[in-house]
């Protein structure tokens, strides 16, 4: 399917002043595809040059389609000497490629020199026309979607969700070293721009191809990263979940298919034949290890359940066949895939019948061993053999599927430390590519899937726990088994019963480790890392239930190698779940009991603990509903047990539940005061301040009991890097600088976000990277949206009734309900009112909230607003058009840091510039917001005593056209057009 | 621990009202903090001082970052890299160019040059406003004297389209440039009773009545100069005190027409010479550029000045200035009438503005 690929450069403007004589600059363009370059006219003596060029025409392949970026070079022409560059656009003509995106790019993108940043603007007309062509063998993937949320996009429903993808390539570093460079910086950034770019084209076109195979026609989920291995090279990866989508062209259109959703499927032509071919290429093969194990491997399945046991009788009646059934099902489905995973974290209604808990694997390996660093076998096996990990962490909790999957590494000179983890879970086989169920199973099936708690019954067999747990009936059913405490990696299922509101909660931990050169270094840090994944989680425990909650969503776990030391740094939402037991307190027991002043102090401990548990549920509104103990059937308590994980305080654990449990009738959990760490452990709990009043956080897409947002939204990146003392780092004094960064950063953050109180401060992503010996930088990207106080208020007085009246609605509602494969918002239709509560959860944004709050439209604005949030949903909006996938990287670097305001002043600068060119981008594709941003990479390097720095950042995000809700009720009857040109010009004030 | 590096970037760019005050006045980063911590800043928000140095740092980057925006604001208003709102915008211009009545009165009809510049320090020390505002105020005044110098069309025009303040301080800045481009004297201590607002009163009305752009809407720097010719022909008014009969008979008309109208007649009677002979004197000199930059202080001499001495009411000084002005059209001999209204209809408005204590 080779294309036309046609460029206009219309005209320029702010350009800087190249020559000093006259003031004024000769500009032209030079516009390469490929190896074909056109030049404009120089345009004399001016700032504002008006080219108003021919169209450039590019006869092209569609493969060099995919790969290629357009490369577009601003000049001084100059007579007597070489012609100076003022500066490149790169535009990715991707969103170009397939029918459903944008039609044309055309608007000003902000001219980008990697020394001088920004300088001016140009104004570009790109289209392209694509010939059909029906070669079989071609090597392109032209129209296969991408999008970077993790849930299916607002306006397509999901078909078939086939599975994950993976790819990932490797090419030498143009650049390994750039403190010791040869060629000018500019030279060898831009080739290092040009060259990622490319590879993260042919790595997008590779990827398509796999959907193909599978017989997908997108890929959602899609998160591609770069490991800057140096030396041994520069690899791009990315994984994703393919999927088969549909768009949903209206809502009138969308509503039969709801009725009768199976009979859909079963027409589509993609469902049928479930070619067995395709399995063996869905994925890469696993290339016979070249690098073999060149470092043990590590890998903890967490437990999330080991802390507590609970009786257990035997398994509801209706219950375990059913479930015996569903696995096998499941099983079918999944097996013959050779990676069960899906990068999703939010799912089509019914999609999650049960979770099991994280699972996650990690694995040391030396970079500066790879056999053959040019080529992706090395890499690929070992990240073949980390999935290998998880799967069969899966498996020991019972569940064939992994959801919210993502993976990560860090490197530090030629350690490289690969991460992948994950939510285990049993998914409904409707979904997925190979699954045939009869009607009636599938009736049946869903009139035993409690709305609300269903996600939460174990998926294991309780006879046979992978690790000792504690189980209990549903409080919210009475009839399936659930654990005390749930940790998962995905979004909270938007039908989760859920009591008050939750909150972010962190772990953060630093560990110290001896310098050490190649395995002995390796070693070190494999020994270390068990330590850290405990105590991470045990850190988490603590918090969880010093606020008084008993489900983490959304966790992430973060282990960064430096030179001389390892940070953990865990993030995750806390919230109530209705269906889970109420937790129990913290519990204080000190080693010497004799000692009278020791023991004051241990009470003075605990009480602080107790109030400091009572302080957060009322602030976070817990206040569940009273269950009588007979409906539940007395707990019978066993003796716990713990994880072989744990360090020296386990001897002790006899003698614990012999103490008094003063927090009711519930198991309290136990903190042993041992040692001075222990102590140290428990101070830094106390130490966590909640947020100000009228300010929440979390880090998912939706905030727990909260569900009335305005239209503000704010999104920002925030980045501190501190310098530790080289003196006397021990760890305690690490945690607590570390600690410290990271409360202080968030203070911070607050403060200066306090005018839009009130407010929640959604997806707050921290990522820690350590530059230099005692370098620590953390960067925080996060949204914040205001809410509405008042309706809030009501929200929470009836959320209780309204999650139990859910819990014992009739099936009739159950039924319909699953069946909706949309995520998107539905106007509440022929549902009676009280079906329409489920289906107006179902959606970010509550209807109702039609108060128009933003600020009439702005007058005379030349620059259109662009939104960007981290969020797939924008508050108070709609979003009627997905326009193509936003993957930008860029490098900055200046050699004269003090003059543009030192490290703080080019960072500032380069991350400004960075959301410019990206609202460019967005703007000339037709948009009006950015949906699913994330900074995916900030790697900042300096070096004051030359005066330089240099910063690498990349950025991926959905671009979107959305119309303001209040707007969509004017334009109801007019659809939403293919082309329509942003509505809102939004001129909402964020102070 | 120290922070190396400590930045915050907002999509939309956070602007607080109170720190870009702050800066604009001139102060330092810790005294900035500083006046925030007094200004109950901590209490309120149960922020750290160390919050508070981290946000005004952030605000003053920003603010640093957009500077150079704002010496040319309709490029912030196209820029890409911080994306504003509309009013916030407009309020940035607008506060930035805004500036304080004790600077622009030490500037006011000074050249706005080097030499000038170097005087900052005195002002600043004289006004108490910190040397960095001084400059900022300096440097605002400066560039919109560049840009609108030589530019045809209404002063106030060009000002509002070039530099997208508001029509208040548009009308300023004109003033400014007026009295900068005419170096009237605005310094000596006898003027010193009056306000900026004074001044900026009596150039407008010189701009409608005695530029080149009264006259011809198409001419060069139109607003800015004198009508030269008009200056010339000035000194056609002489006339008025010189010939002794025409300066009887006007005394006369006026006395007649203000017998028992004035509280102060027998002191206008007295000095009805002297005050003519000072208003057409001040006329005819104009055409020496000395005398125009001298006007205020000749006005304030020979009319204000013994006005004041007198105790004449305002009313008083109203009425007089009506029945000079308008008798002179029963004056015969006069063949200037509107070349007198021309110049007396402007000085009669001046005057009243300039004429309190």
């Amino acid at each position: 399917m080779p294309g036309k690929l046609k460029v206009k450069i219309v005209a320029g403007r702010h350009l800087p002043v190249m020559d000093r004589a006259s003031d004024l600059t000769d500009a032209f363009v030079e516009v390469k595809f490929g190896n074909t370059t056109f030049k404009t006219d120089v345009y004399l003596k001016s700032l504002n040059p008006q080219w108003n060029s021919e169209w450039f025409k590019f006869e092209v392949d569609d493969e060099d389609l995919q790969d290629e970026p357009l490369q577009i070079t601003v000049l001084d022409h100059d007579t007597y000497s070489a012609n100076d560059a003022i500066g490149k656009v790169y535009i990715d003509i991707d969103p170009l490629l397939y029918s459903e995106a944008a039609t044309v790019i055309s608007g000003w993108f902000p001219i980008y020199d990697t020394i001088h940043g920004i300088r001016g603007e140009i104004n570009v007309i790109v289209k392209v026309d694509l010939f059909n062509d029906l070669n079989r063998f071609r090597q392109s993937s032209c129209g296969v979607k991408f999008f970077c949320t993790t849930s299916i996009p607002k306006c397509y429903r999901a078909v078939i969700i086939h599975g994950f993808v993976e790819e990932l390539v490797v090419n030498e570093d143009p650049e390994y070293q750039w403190i010791d460079r040869i060629r000018t910086p500019r030279a060898s950034n831009e080739a290092r721009q040009r060259l990622i770019s490319l590879m993260s084209g042919e790595l997008q076109r590779k990827i398509g191809l796999k959907v193909l195979e599978m017989r997908g026609n997108a890929v959602v989920g899609y998160l591609q990263c770069f490991d800057l291995e140096g030396e041994s090279g520069l690899v791009v990866r990315a994984i994703g979940t393919a999927c088969t989508l549909d768009k949903l062209s209206s809502p009138a259109a969308f509503l039969p298919a709801c009725n009768s959703p199976s009979k859909e499927m079963k027409e589509s032509p993609l469902v049928h034949p479930p070619s067995l071919g395709c399995r063996s290429t869905q994925n890469s093969p696993i290339h016979t290890a070249t690098g073999s194990r060149l470092t043990q491997n590590f890998s903890v399945s967490v437990p999330t359940l080991i802390y507590t046991g609970m009786g257990s009788g035997s398994a509801g009646k209706e219950g375990g066949p059913f479930k015996a059934l569903l696995r096998q099902q499941t099983q079918s489905a999944l097996e013959q895939r050779e990676f069960p995973f899906f990068t999703l974290t939010a799912f089509p209604p019914g999609f999650l019948v049960h979770v099991g808990g994280v699972v996650s694997a990690r694995s040391v390996k030396l970079l500066d061993r790879i056999h053959n660093p040019d080529e992706p076998e090395t890499r690929d096996a070992w990240w073949a053999e980390i999935r290998q990990e998880i799967k069969s962490h899966a498996k020991a909790l019972g569940c064939h599927a992994v959801v919210g999957y993502s993976e990560s590494t860090s490197i530090c000179e030629e350690v490289c430390i690969l991460s992948a983890s994950g939510t285990a879970a049993v998914l409904n086989p409707r979904f997925l590519q190979d699954g045939t169920v009869e009607g009636c199973l599938e009736q049946r099936l869903e009139e035993n899937l409690p709305v609300g708690c269903g996600f939460c019954h174990i998926p294991y067999d309780e006879l046979n726990m992978p690790f000792p747990a504690h189980l209990t009936y549903c409080y919210n059913c009475r009839k399936q088994k659930v654990p005390d405490v749930l940790f998962t990696t995905i979004d909270l299922p938007t039908d989760a019963a859920v009591v008050g509101k939750g909150c972010l909660i962190q772990a953060r931990l630093c560990r110290l480790k001896k310098k050490a050169q190649a395995e002995a270094n390796a070693t070190a840090i494999s020994n270390l890392l068990p330590f850290m994944e405990y105590e991470v989680h045990t850190q988490l425990m603590n918090k969880l239930k010093l606020k008084g909650m008993n489900a983490l969503f959304g966790l992430r776990i973060q282990i960064t190698v430096g030179e001389n030391m390892l940070m953990g740094l865990a993030s995750a939402t806390g919230v109530y779940l209705a269906a889970l037991p109420t937790p129990g307190g913290i519990q204080i027991a000190g080693k010497t009991p004799n000692d009278g002043s020791y023991e004051q102090h241990i009470s003075h401990m605990q009480k602080k603990i107790n109030d400091t548990i009572a302080k957060n549920k009322e602030l976070y509104e817990i206040n569940p509903p009273e269950i009588s103990e007979e409906v539940i059937g007395s707990p019978i308590p066993e003796p716990r047990q713990r994880s072989r994980l744990l360090r020296s305080q386990s001897e002790s654990s006899d003698e614990v539940i012999e103490l008094d449990l003063s927090h009711g009738k519930k198991d309290a959990f136990v903190l042993e005061i041992d040692d001075t760490d222990a102590m140290e452990d428990v101070h830094s709990l106390l130490t966590d301040v909640p947020p100000p009043s009228g300010f929440y956080s979390c880090n998912t897409e939706i905030m727990p009991g909260i569900n009335n947002w305005t239209s503000e939204i704010q999104m920002f990146t925030s980045v501190r890097v501190i310098r530790l003392s080289s003196l006397n780092l021990t760890n305690q004094a690490l945690n607590k600088n570390f600690n410290d960064l990271c409360e202080n950063l968030l203070k911070s953050l607050y403060f200066k976000l306090r005018s839009m109180i009130p407010c929640c401060l959604c997806h707050v992503n921290f990522t820690v990277s350590l530059p230099e010996d005692e370098l620590i930088q953390v960067t925080v990207t996060a949204v914040a949206i205001t809410f509405d106080k008042n309706q809030a208020l009501q929200t929470i007085k009836t959320h209780v009734e309204k999650s139990l009246q859910r819990a014992s609605t009739d099936n009739e509602e159950l039924l319909q309900f699953p069946l909706e494969l949309c995520s998107d918002s539905l106007p509440p239709h022929p549902f009676p009112p009280a079906k329409a509560v489920t289906v107006e959860k179902a959606s970010p944004v509550a209807e109702g909230n039609f108060r128009n709050r933003s600020a009439p439209p702005c007058a005379n604005s030349t620059v259109g607003v662009v939104k960007m949030t981290p969020l797939s949903f924008i508050p108070g909006a709609k979003i009627t058009k997905y326009l193509g996938i936003i993957n930008m990287f860029f490098i900055r670097e200046t050699t004269s840091l003090r003059e543009e305001g030192g490290v703080s002043g080019f960072l500032h600068a380069f991350i400004a510039e960075v959301f410019a060119m990206v609202r460019a981008h967005v703007a000339a594709l037709g948009g009006n917001a950015v949906v699913s941003y994330i900074m995916k990479q900030c790697v900042f390097m300096e070096n004051p005593n030359k005066n330089q720095a240099q910063c690498l950042i990349n950025v991926s995000g959905d671009a979107v056209v959305f119309v303001r809700e209040s707007d969509l009720e004017v334009i109801s009857t007019q659809q939403p057009t293919a082309n329509c040109q942003p509505l809102c010009t939004g001129g909402e004030v964020t102070t | 621990m120290t922070n190396e590096l400590d930045i915050f970037v907002g999509n939309t760019t956070l602007i607080d009202e109170d720190v870009y005050r702050l800066w604009l006045d001139g102060y330092s980063v810790s005294d900035a903090v500083a006046r925030r911590v007094r200004s109950g800043i901590l209490e309120q928000t149960g922020a750290t001082a160390a919050v508070l140095q981290s946000d005004t740092m952030d605000h003053y980057r920003t603010f640093h970052m957009l500077e150079r925006l704002l010496h040319a604001p309709p490029k912030l208003l196209h820029q890409l890299i911080f994306q504003i709102p509309p009013s916030r915008q407009a309020l940035l211009i607008e506060r930035y160019y805004a500036f304080d009545e004790a600077f622009v009165r030490e500037v006011l009809g000074k050249k706005l040059s080097k030499g000038t510049k170097k005087d900052l320090d005195d002002i600043s020390t004289k006004t108490g406003i910190t040397l960095k505002s001084c400059r900022r105020q300096f440097d605002n005044f400066k560039r919109v004297f560049k840009v609108v110098e030589e530019m045809r069309g209404s002063l106030v025009d060009n000002i509002q389209q070039h530099f997208l303040l508001s029509d208040r301080l548009s009308r300023d800045y004109a003033a400014i440039v007026f009295f900068a481009n005419n170096r009237f004297e605005t310094g000596k201590k006898k003027l010193q009773y009056l306000s900026f607002g004074d001044f900026a009163f009596c150039a407008e009305l010189m701009i409608q009545n005695w530029t080149l752009g009264a006259v011809d809407s198409q001419v060069d720097d139109m607003d800015v100069d004198l009508d030269k010719e008009f200056l010339q022909d000035l000194k056609e008014l002489k006339v008025l005190v010189a010939d002794k009969d025409l300066l009887d008979l006007h005394k006369s008309l006026v006395c007649t027409a203000l017998r028992g109208k004035l509280s102060v007649f027998s002191e206008m009677e007295a000095n009805f010479k002297n005050l003519s002979r000072g208003l057409v004197n001040v006329a005819a000199k104009l055409i020496h550029n000395k005398d125009v930059r001298d006007l205020f202080v000749d006005l304030i001499e020979k009319f204000v000045e013994p006005c004041r001495s007198d105790h004449w009411p305002l009313n008083d000084v109203r009425l007089f200035l009506n029945q000079y002005s308008a008798s002179v059209h029963s004056l015969d001999g006069f063949r200037h009438q509107t070349l007198w209204d021309r110049y007396m209809g402007t000085l009669r408005g001046c005057l009243l503005r300039l004429y309190h204590d």
